[in-house]
């Protein structure tokens, strides 16, 4: 038996933070990061390609490992096609609501923010997903913030069932809710959930999420079993990086990717990589762990060399430039040609935005720029029928 | 060097593959091509199979090659029936490659929900070619439902690792009444060509060819060790023995 999951099945997510000091108290990490030698990121390099433990990890996401890019980027694109193929899945995402209960500092959807906030009726998300629908996406995400009054689970369960026959897969980033609510989202042919925990840092979390249900972390921390349990297919990890020390928060991510893979193994595991962007009443130079470039790549090649098969996703918050280049070293799902407000689609100047999009290329140009990278841009990799 | 024959219909060829993980259809539709294959599988979920304009399906000559669905992200037998079910509807094809794979990891195929979907398929008529784990009893049952061939793998898919399971995949192919198709994990020429040597009646190829350096060539490749492969066992390949057997027999003049 696998020692890791000996301990992890009596244990849950929480206390598996908490017993490797991820959470809170992360001091001793910052030691052990320093201390990384060449000689462990080489023996890192040299295990199994895909396989995770939490040392190769540390070793991966050290400073020392940041002389080992290139290595490790040669490992990363051989694995990701050989998993993967030469493949890139498309995807867009349409914004239902901007109205939120929630007070998070980063975020241009805070309660506190005054902006003209829109939401969508049913019918004005069909019409949204139709112009998707039209340009070729097979695949829609569905984001709204917490506006529980109006995204109800009624209001979801009837839009999935409109957009069943135009789309192979229906997904959601939004607001968390219970198992049994996942359970019915699930029935109503919605596949898979993104939910961000923002930070595991305690400390951190209770700064930045000042009111609203989402300040409380361990609610939060306990959705993805929810969606296990609720047979929910894929689950989209990730963290906001900017607020806390990205290094240790990959290796909290890990964990928490790793205990799902093991207790929820029907359902595959992704990770996204959002980089705090500028956006209305968020200055970006207010958080002290704003990542840089080579820190992302260093991030999302160190995941892809633990987690063989997890799917890894880039959004438009990234420029074209640098989603070009990460296309071919591991990234398995894009978007392009994003709004990132509601109705955005219908009209690109109505309303706010959740943040600023920072490749604003067409979907065409960005299918266009994966053929040149000699991937094959892929609409469709899912059926109505698996359900 | 004698024809493959599943479910009546007979091929030349005995190298099957599949269409995912290429770099655009164009080249999947050369590597397919080149490989000579006859029978070609495509992904249900990938394709739109009532769309003749599908990008992957435009690219497949179907007066070239037969066209084998298959289930592949279907974790029940329920789901994988229900893929079944509308792409007959839509295509007309009966033919199906059967695949249930609740971890979507390793992707190894559930026996529990294969022979369950399989029991029904066969009933309602369908062609049934199920992916299997290289499990002898398994073949066992599903032949007794009535599948048209087994298909069991020689390592995890994808894995480029060969002939793991030769032991069981030998006890299959001594014991099988249906074709055996050794399928998934096959990642060089040379793992082919010893699976056609212990017999195996034909071998379904995707990713060594798909994510090669050139698919075209490595197609090629892959047609000459499976002719290379079955040509060895049906010439009678000489089992392994422990002590050297000299060409010329040192002590010939004593017959006299």
């Amino acid at each position: 038996m696998n020692q890791q999951s000996a301990i992890s099945n009596q244990q849950s997510i929480g206390s598996i933070l908490g017993d490797h000091r991820l959470d809170a108290d992360r001091g001793s990490w910052d030691q052990r990061l320093r201390e990384v030698t060449s000689r462990d990121v080489e023996a890192a390099l040299a295990s199994r390609p895909g396989s995770y433990n939490q040392e190769k990890l540390l070793a991966l996401i050290s400073p020392a490992a940041e002389g080992y890019l290139e290595q490790m980027a040669r490992i990363s694109r051989s694995l990701t096609v050989q998993r993967f193929g030469r493949a890139m899945r498309l995807y867009a995402p349409v914004y239902l609501s901007s109205y939120c209960v929630n007070r998070c500092q980063y975020c241009g959807f805070n309660h506190d923010n005054e902006f003209a906030r829109a939401r969508l009726s049913v019918q004005e998300a069909v019409a949204e997903a139709e112009i998707l629908a039209a340009e070729g996406y097979r695949d829609i995400l569905l984001v709204s913030s917490e506006d529980r009054a109006f995204i109800t689970v009624a209001y979801l369960t009837e839009l999935a069932r409109r957009l069943r026959d135009k789309f192979s897969f229906i997904s959601i980033e939004i607001f968390q809710l219970s198992q049994a609510e996942y359970g019915q989202l699930a029935n109503a042919g919605i596949q898979g959930c993104t939910l961000y925990q923002e930070t595991y840092d305690r400390t951190v979390y209770a700064r930045y999420h000042l009111g609203g249900p989402k300040a409380d972390y361990d609610r939060r921390l306990r959705a993805f079993d929810d969606m296990g349990r609720a047979g929910m297919r894929e689950l989209g990890l990730g963290v906001l990086l900017g607020l806390a020390d990205w290094r240790v928060e990959t290796l909290a991510l890990a964990e928490h990717a790793s205990y799902l893979m093991r207790r929820y193994w029907q359902s595959r595991v992704s990770f996204s990589f959002p980089r705090l962007r500028p956006a209305c009443g968020v200055p970006s130079t207010e958080f002290p762990h704003l990542l840089s470039d080579r820190n992302l790549v260093q991030m999302m090649l160190a995941l892809r060399l633990c987690f063989a098969d997890a799917g890894i996703v880039l959004s438009t918050r990234e420029p074209a430039w640098l989603r070009d280049h990460l296309i071919e070293l591991a990234v398995t799902r894009i978007s392009a040609g994003s709004r990132t407000s509601p109705g955005g689609y219908t009209d690109p100047n109505a309303h706010t935005g959740q943040f600023d999009v920072n490749d604003s290329r067409s979907p065409s140009e960005v299918v266009a720029a994966i053929k040149s990278k000699g991937f094959d841009p892929v609409w469709k990799d899912w059926d109505g029928a698996l359900w | 060097m004698g024809k493959l024959t599943i479910a009546g219909r007979t091929f030349d060829s005995r190298l099957l593959v599949g269409t995912g993980k290429f770099s655009s259809p164009q080249v999947m539709a050369k590597a397919l091509a080149a490989s000579g294959a006859e029978i070609v599988t495509v992904a249900l979920r990938r394709v739109d199979i009532d769309n003749p304009a599908d990008d992957t399906l435009r690219e497949i000559d179907q007066d070239r090659f037969l066209l084998l669905p298959n289930t592949s992200g279907a974790r029940t037998a329920e789901e994988a029936i229900r893929l079944a079910r509308l792409a007959r509807a839509a295509t007309g094809i009966e033919w199906l490659k059967l695949e249930v794979t609740p971890d979507p990891y390793y992707l190894l195929p559930c026996p529990v929900e294969t022979l369950k979907a399989a029991e029904i398929l066969v009933k309602e008529g369908f062609v049934v070619l199920p992916y299997i784990n290289a499990d002898p009893i398994l073949a066992k049952r599903l032949q007794d439902v009535g599948t048209a061939t087994v298909m069991p793998l020689g390592s995890p898919i994808g894995s480029n690792q060969g002939l793991k399971t030769r032991a069981s995949l030998e006890i299959i192919i001594e014991q099988s009444t249906v074709p055996v198709v050794v399928d998934a994990g096959l990642g060089l020429p040379s793992h082919v060509a010893e699976a056609m040597e212990i017999g195996a009646d034909a071998v379904l190829v995707n990713t060594a060819i798909a994510t090669a350096g050139d698919p075209v060539e490595m197609a090629v490749a892959f047609k000459l060790a499976v002719e290379a492969g079955r040509k060895a066992c049906v010439a009678g390949p000489r089992a392994p023995q422990r002590t050297a057997e000299a060409s010329s027999p040192l002590t010939g003049f004593l017959r006299e």
